[in-house]
């Protein structure tokens, strides 16, 4: 099958079709959500039935419900995470690329410096001392993010840079903004929306993994890992229900996943590989 | 070389140095203190000050960063405020136990997904392939919790095979360690498998698609012997790299795994002690946490340049 | 359930005596051999065995805790601490003060001064014997100037402790108070010897010694033989391993690594029974959740908008939905039915939308006023029970916001300083004691800000009257203020919720704190 010119793959199909399904669910959820999500309903942890397709949470709530608006939740965070880390990395990998000599050694080593430390560790710390919310679970994903996505950033610049044509615009005295908008960033995107893949599957798990240790959004509302931490008592019940949200993480995942591997086969087609 | 690998140690020790800096500072933003927390519902103005007094909590922070950093060097971390026990009390039977799942983990998971990334580049785009790619994928997609209530609903409270708590005990044998770490073992690996095998068989792929391999097999060269012969040796370097990592993911950064399965390593001292605004005590596992990060990529720098000439003169 | 479902579990929650048991299971019809087995399932009556260790999962514990008797805040180091150390006296299981160390306390007429008489012949484990100066010592610890002790707010009203002879001490009080003996049974007044500092080389009079201390991970402790107390510490060594995950500690005890936990989570209590071969230990009493109000910070300076939100939860079903037939509903103001002095004609507040729409809209109360500080660091499940409560007062028309404080720093940073916020207390032997706590207006720990010179005078006389029936009266009016202005939404009492191997005899239900009021080394012994 061809989308747009580019060949699609069978996984690259399933990858989209999941995206959609999520990403559509999570958009429409006040139109399709048969229940509030926050209005005990009936008794903790009801069974599934037809009424409540994945039965009700640990204080009677409608667990199919809470699913849509916590993945409404789970997605914005993590993808304008991936976006604030995206607009201050790319921007700073590219003016250490382009300005070279010490604003590059400076924001190298600033760099180096942060990613010593483990990520997940750092976002603790901030969040725990800063409190959780929304905000501040989108600010420090964020700028954790954007020190890995200028990394990459800055390396894919610096092999554009080297180009002829790039230095041929800069002899010719182009301003320094008109030579990335109209030379660099052209020949970035298709590495760059790689990575942005990659980095919005990234950000979602590590979301996930600060909710399920307590540094998730304000109740009533719950992301999906706040919904596996709050009825994680199911589990030594015999109960699946933590498992739900678990999973519906591990498919948006999948799906990110396949695209981003699709994306990747795209412009590095080593001698027409074809996987 | 030499003259690079010292390079290599010296950017490595101010890279640290810097680092605790950061976390020395870090750590002094936390809000509230220590004192309250240690009386929690039974503070009152009058004991929090009488123990701020008491633990030094007053004095200037830049006289505190040079002293601590001081005597970390030589190997005096200071002591908890909390209990005042030494700091090397408190962290060094966490770490062990950190040290024990993560070698236990690494024994069964590097050498496997080497071999499964090998064997998955040798029969690429067959059924194995194909098959090894998915499983991994999705493994690598699911977040620990996933997995690790996933092992417990299973095989601990249905099954019964496996204990859903891991609590290594002194006085349990070497085998009865292995046994009661067996989920979350299971889980990590899971993890770190799927990451380390992708990596190989893209690394050995990319040296397959160099001139050199694709002579090997116009000259009729058996494709094992060649992977094994030709594309490995020099796929190493960034296997060698992605090993690294996960080992220090091993280490670093399970404190996931080690909510869900009740696991006392250092992640879930270190959230305990944030918690609890025990600042000696997460200063010392930040710092911790710094060195085999940092010492990890340091090896694999180290072991990659050795490994490949080409790397010998970097940019 | 039927009458002998009822009479058993009362049997096994030591709601009955043993004779009263028989008497009523005789009444019933059944036959005395099976009433006796039920008896003896339930640990009555039964002779202590010596011997075998004790493992026990034990929640709130943490990596900072420290031996240093001042510092207790959680059951882990309150359970340790007994085991090394005893009090000066004990509350037993049906709220009556027990001699321990100190053999007796007579007051003079006015309870303002207590003359006290140390036990003689008890030796600590370095071998020294007791004295009166180690009990003025290790009263002090708690006493004066810069005193960081948990027990520094209850200690206060002491003026002064003189060693009177060699096994005699006097203790000064400021103002009268005839419940001087529940004041000193604090979990923090434990004995030391005269001039002891050395925390982790504990020094006691208790029936076990320290044999290994991980603070947050485990505590093991071995019996030193001889011990005083008769018929107590039987163990040959307890393991106290700290599991504060909920999940967690259940699991330990379904997969037999433990012989005995605590704050069983009642969602899972169907699946221990169905086990089988656990018992559940529960003691209803003056553990309570509440939701302090400061009444000094607007908007809950107005009563009405105190009356709006108390009538906004719902009471019947925040205890139906998340804790069963392990709680009840509480009436706005402190004494649980237990105690002799609680005030049973007080009208039970229901939940009344309508009646909290007319005060919320007679207060003018806008749509952002109420903001509750909500964490589970107060009582596991208080994050659900503010959104349960969320849902229910938005039916009145009362919009509350759910904020999470961290766990971390919520004493610190959220307790006594947010206007509305979630809290516990787990109760007090005496009423004037939990009124004194957390109601009078000089207090340190008064939640809710409340200051009313009238109830501090009915405190003041409560205290120092001796007259059952006048104290009854001041008590009963206390009350009664609390639930018609107070700032405290009391919404319910939660039951102490222990669980052991049946193997495990003699860890039996206690009011006042759970594992037998932190004594479960002490207490119970294993059925050989």
């Amino acid at each position: 099958m061809n989308v747009l010119g580019y060949r699609l793959t069978l996984t690259a199909l399933i990858g989209w079709l999941i995206i959609l399904v999520c990403v559509g669910s999570a958009v429409l959820a006040p139109w399709i959500a048969p229940h509030d999500p926050n209005a005990p309903l009936g008794q903790r942890w009801e069974a599934p039935s037809a009424e409540h397709w994945f039965g009700l949470d640990q204080i009677g709530r409608d667990m199919f419900s809470r699913m849509l608006y916590g993945g409404r939740i789970s997605i914005t965070l993590a993808f304008l995470a991936t976006c604030l880390a995206f607009a201050v990395g790319v921007v700073a990998g590219f003016a250490a690329a382009l300005l070279g000599r010490w604003v590059d050694v400076a924001l190298s080593r600033i760099a180096d410096v942060i990613l010593s430390m483990p990520i997940l560790m750092s976002a603790l710390i901030v969040i725990s001392a800063v409190g959780s919310s929304a905000a501040v679970l989108i600010l420090t994903i964020g700028l954790l993010y954007a020190v890995i996505v200028f990394r990459v950033a800055r390396a894919v610049a610096m092999n554009i840079v080297v180009l002829e044509y790039v230095e041929a615009a800069r002899l010719r005295g182009e301003g320094l903004f008109w030579v990335i908008l109209r030379e660099i960033l052209p020949n970035a995107l298709p590495p760059l929306a790689a990575e942005f893949g990659l980095r919005f599957s990234f950000a979602f798990l590590f979301v996930a993994s600060l909710s399920f240790l307590g540094l998730g959004v304000q109740p009533p509302d719950a992301d999906w890992g706040s919904m596996v931490k709050e009825s994680a008592l199911a589990i030594p019940a015999g109960l699946a229900a933590p498992l739900y949200p678990a999973a519906a993480i591990a498919l948006l995942t999948i799906g990110v996943n396949m695209v981003v591997d699709w994306l990747l086969s795209l412009h590095s087609r080593p001698h027409g590989d074809n996987a | 070389m030499l003259k690079l690998l010292v390079q290599r140690l010296a950017l490595g020790v101010a890279t640290l140095l810097a680092v605790s800096v950061l976390i020395f500072w870090v750590t002094e933003l936390l809000p509230g203190d220590l004192a309250s927390n240690i009386l929690g519902q039974s503070a009152t103005p009058e004991n929090i000050a009488a123990i701020r007094a008491e633990l030094g909590l007053d004095r200037p922070a830049v006289e505190r960063y040079t002293e601590w950093l001081g005597d970390a060097v030589q190997g005096d971390l200071g002591k908890s405020l909390a209990n005042k026990r030494p700091v090397i009390d408190v962290i060094g039977p966490r770490l062990v136990n950190t040290l024990f799942l993560a070698i236990y983990a690494a024994v069964i998971a590097v050498p496997l997904s080497v071999l499964l990334g090998i064997l998955a580049a040798i029969y690429r785009n067959s059924v194995f392939d194909k098959g090894v790619n998915i499983a991994s994928l999705a493994a690598i997609s699911m977040p620990e919790f996933f997995i690790g209530y996933f092992l417990i609903l299973f095989m601990s409270v249905q099954l019964k095979w496996f204990p859903a708590i891991a609590t290594i005990k002194p006085e349990q044998g070497f085998f009865q360690h292995l046994y009661v770490t067996f989920l979350p073992m299971l889980t990590l690996i899971l993890v770190v498998i799927a990451h380390m095998m992708r990596m190989t068989r893209t690394s050995v792929l990319s040296v397959m698609s160099s001139p050199y391999v694709e002579m090997a097999v116009l000259k009729g060269i058996p494709k094992g012997r060649i992977v094994v012969h030709h594309a490995l040796p020099n796929a190493l370097a960034p296997i060698i790299n992605v090993i690294a990592i996960n080992l220090a993911y091993l280490i670093v950064g399970v404190v996931v795994v080690e909510a869900v399965f009740t696991f006392n390593g250092l992640g879930r001292l270190m959230v305990d002690a944030v918690a609890k605004r025990d600042i000696p005590v997460v200063q010392a596992c930040g710092l911790i946490f710094a060195i085999v990060f940092i010492g990890l990529n340091l090896i694999a720098d180290v072991l990659s340049i050795l490994s490949n000439p080409r790397l010998r003169h970097p940019r | 359930m039927n009458q002998w479902d009822e009479l058993q579990q009362a049997a096994r929650s030591g709601r009955v005596s043993r004779r009263e048991f028989m008497r009523r299971a005789a009444a019933l019809g059944v036959a005395t051999s099976l009433a006796s087995g039920v008896l003896a399932k339930a640990g009555y009556a039964q002779t202590p065995v010596k011997g075998g260790t004790l493992r026990v999962g034990i929640a709130g514990g943490s990596t900072t805790d420290s031996l240093d008797i001042t510092t207790y805040t959680d059951t882990v180091m309150i359970n340790v601490s007994t085991s090394i150390w005893d009090g000066l006296v004990e509350v037993d299981d049906k709220n009556q003060i027990q001699p321990e160390l100190l053999e007796t306390l007579e007051p003079n007429a006015d309870a303002t001064e207590w003359v006290c008489n140390v036990r003689k012949g008890v030796t600590f484990s370095n071998g020294k014997t007791l004295d009166a100066d180690d009990i003025v010592y290790s009263l002090n610890l708690h006493r004066g100037e810069g005193s960081k002790s948990g027990a520094a707010g209850p200690m206060k009203p002491i003026k002064d402790v003189v060693k009177m002879s060699g096994n005699q001490v006097k203790i000064v009080l400021e103002a009268p108070d005839a419940d001087l003996p529940y004041v000193l049974s604090d979990y923090h007044v434990l004995v030391v010897p005269n001039g002891f500092t050395d925390w982790a080389n504990p020094v006691g009079t208790g029936g076990y010694k320290l044999e290994a201390f991980e603070p947050g991970v485990r505590a093991v402790l071995s019996n030193r033989g001889g011990y005083w107390k008769e018929g107590r510490c039987n163990l040959d060594a307890v393991e106290f391993s700290v599991i504060n995950d909920d999940a967690a500690r259940m699991q330990a005890l379904m997969a037999g690594e433990v012989d005995v936990s605590h704050r069983v989570v009642v969602s899972l209590i169907d699946q221990i029974n169905a086990a089988g071969s656990y018992e559940i230990v529960q003691a209803a009493a003056g553990y309570h959740f509440n939701l302090p109000m400061l009444v000094d910070k607007a908007p809950y300076t107005n009563n009405d908008v105190r009356l709006a939100l108390k009538y906004a939860i719902n009471r019947q079903k925040v205890v139906e939905l998340m804790f069963g037939k392990y709680a009840r509903v509480g009436n706005d103001h402190p004494i649980p039915e237990s105690d002799p002095f609680h005030n049973n004609e007080l009208p039970q507040r229901e939940y009344d939308p309508e009646k909290a729409a007319f005060h919320a809209r007679k207060a003018g109360l806008g749509v952002s006023d109420v903001i509750l500080s909500a964490s589970d660091a107060a009582f596991n499940g208080a994050i659900d029970m503010s959104v349960l409560f969320q849902a229910t007062a938005a039916a009145a028309g009362i919009n509350v916001t759910v904020r999470r404080e961290p766990g971390d720093g919520f004493w610190d940073n959220v307790w006594l300083k947010a206007p509305f916020m979630t809290s516990y207390w787990g109760g007090r032997p005496a009423a004037t004691q939990m009124l004194a706590t957390a109601y009078q207006s000089t207090a340190p720990w008064n939640d809710t800000h409340w200051n009313d010179a009238g109830f501090d005078k009915l405190l003041a006389d409560a205290k120092a009257t001796t007259d059952q029936a006048k104290r009854k009266t001041y008590i009963w009016e206390m009350q009664r203020m609390l639930h018609e202005e107070g700032g405290a939404i009391i919404p319910l009492f939660k039951d102490w919720l222990d669980v052991h191997d049946s193997k495990v005899k003699g860890h039996t239900p206690h009011g006042m704190f759970d594992l037998c009021n932190g004594r479960i080394a002490q207490k119970a012994w294993i059925e050989a």
